[in-house]
């Protein structure tokens, strides 16, 4: 398992290096949608309009951050469970999509999808919120501010900690993870 | 009799929505700590360690984003006179501790019709015990539905009994698998009714994670439930390891003849419940 630090917009080559279980530090432009927001996105490509950020090889992050305390540029930010977007990531994938951060198991065709446009799944720590808001150097309310903490944010992030959860392969440390672990059990 | 005026409570709930958000009680703390120093699969010590670093870091932002729904558990005395409207006084409370505390609101108006920001986070899923005495015990459990989601009741046959518990927890925990950002707690209802088995699920989360059960039957329970469900491999984030679960609690009441109901309700590590008496 490999460590990279990478910065977005994430190529397709450098999405097909990476393999489940391997870190990754992510730094750059990443931007946040979550169940509301991505119906939105998707009702967008439906009717065939443009979308509020470039979505080639751009990273979305199923978040909803808490309100920015003063001094700090964004509140908790963990990632929220990904199977709620289950539904909407194929279009997205298929227009380019290249990364999702979220936390949480991914529907089939979600997986399909990411073989065949090449885009990679990563998890960044369920219920960690205060540690990664640190990642987070700047926000800003790019799309749909009526969502509140569901609006879409433009994060610029600094060596944001990430592993690959299901690369483009379809490979998925969740299963690997365990099954690893149960094998190598001594009790 | 004593009497108590409803904004005095409208201060204690906003105080305590803020503070429960930020500090991780002690029990879970230790509890936490505990898991790390037993865990030796690498990935997974990782893990705990940066979930350690996270509670700790924790104060001015708050220990998770999902600030969860308000769940508010008034126990009062019966010699205890309310002058003011209770059910606003809560919510009021609950507004004030969202919208000042910066935490983040989460809460539609309806689940199916009308799917809008209530913006303060309100209403509070309230729940009310009369007790002896002339107190008023508050508590406030933001509950996230990342672990909400993973919960589930069934309505098993009493011929299921001990057997059929077991069961029904494992394959609760096992769908939820990495969903509900192991590791787990576990709050498990057994019987009275439909209703009362999930409220004995929610209460047994605000449970102190290493306390016992008083009944003997119960606590041998819990402890191999544990110990099943960290057989599972799942682990922190679900990316394999010891420690999936870091405490199972089980309540029971009486039921009915024909029934054995039984609900689970998970919660995440992020365990949050903050009580205070006046």
């Amino acid at each position: 398992m490999a460590h990279y630090d990478l910065t977005t917009p994430l190529s397709p080559e450098t999405v097909r290096m990476l393999q489940a279980g391997d870190s990754v530090t992510l730094s750059g432009i990443i931007y946040t949608a979550r169940d509301a927001a991505h119906k939105r996105l998707v009702e967008l490509v439906e009717a065939g309009k443009p979308l509020p950020f470039e979505v080639e090889g751009a990273v979305i992050y199923f978040v909803g951050p808490t309100p920015a305390p003063p001094g700090h540029a964004v509140g908790a930010a963990g990632p929220t469970t990904s199977y709620r977007m289950d539904a909407y990531s194929p279009t997205l994938i298929r227009l380019g999509l290249r990364g999702m951060i979220g936390k949480g198991k991914r529907g089939e065709a979600v997986v399909e999808a990411m073989r065949r446009y090449g885009a990679v799944y990563f998890g960044a720590i369920g219920g960690a919120g205060a540690l990664i808001s640190q990642c987070i150097r700047q926000s800003e309310v790019i799309a749909y501010p009526d969502l509140g903490a569901e609006a879409i944010h433009k994060f610029t992030v600094e060596r944001m900690p990430l592993t690959v959860v299901i690369d483009s392969e379809g490979r998925n440390l969740y299963q690997e993870g365990r099954r690893t672990y149960l094998a190598g059990r001594k009790d | 009799m004593r009497e108590i005026h409803a904004e005095q409570i409208t201060e204690v709930v906003a105080r305590l929505c803020s503070e429960a958000n930020r500090q991780l009680p002690d029990d879970v703390r230790r509890t936490i700590r505990a898991a790390r120093a037993a865990e030796d699969w690498q990935p997974a010590c990782e893990i705990l360690d940066r979930i350690i670093d996270n509670f700790e870091l924790a104060g001015e932002v708050p220990i998770c984003q999902d600030t969860g729904m308000a769940c508010v558990f008034l126990e009062i005395g019966q010699e205890v006179h309310i002058t003011g409207d209770l059910h606003e006084a809560v919510n009021r409370g609950v507004a004030k501790g969202y919208t000042e505390g910066y935490l983040r609101k989460s809460v539609v108006r309806d689940p199916i019709f009308d799917r809008v920001n209530t913006g303060d986070n309100t209403p509070a899923m309230l729940t009310i015990d009369l007790v002896p005495g002339d107190r008023v015990t508050i508590t406030v459990a933001p509950k996230g539905f990342g672990s909400e989601n993973m919960s589930r009741i069934a309505m098993l046959r009493p011929s299921d009994g001990l057997a059929g518990v077991k069961a029904f927890v494992l394959e609760t925990v096992e769908q939820a698998g990495p969903n509900p950002c192991p590791p787990i707690m576990v709050g498990v209802g057994v019987g009275g009714t439909f209703d009362k088995a999930a409220l004995l699920a929610k209460k047994a989360l605000m449970r102190p994670m290493d306390d016992q059960n008083p009944d003997p039957n119960y606590a041998a329970l819990e402890a191999e439930l544990l110990a099943s469900i960290n057989a599972l491999g799942i682990g922190p984030q679900g990316f394999g390891g010891r420690t999936t679960a870091l405490a199972v609690k089980v309540n029971a009441l009486p039921t009915h003849i024909a029934g054995l109901p039984c609900a689970v309700n998970i919660n995440c590590h992020v365990t949050r419940h903050k009580t205070e008496v006046l």
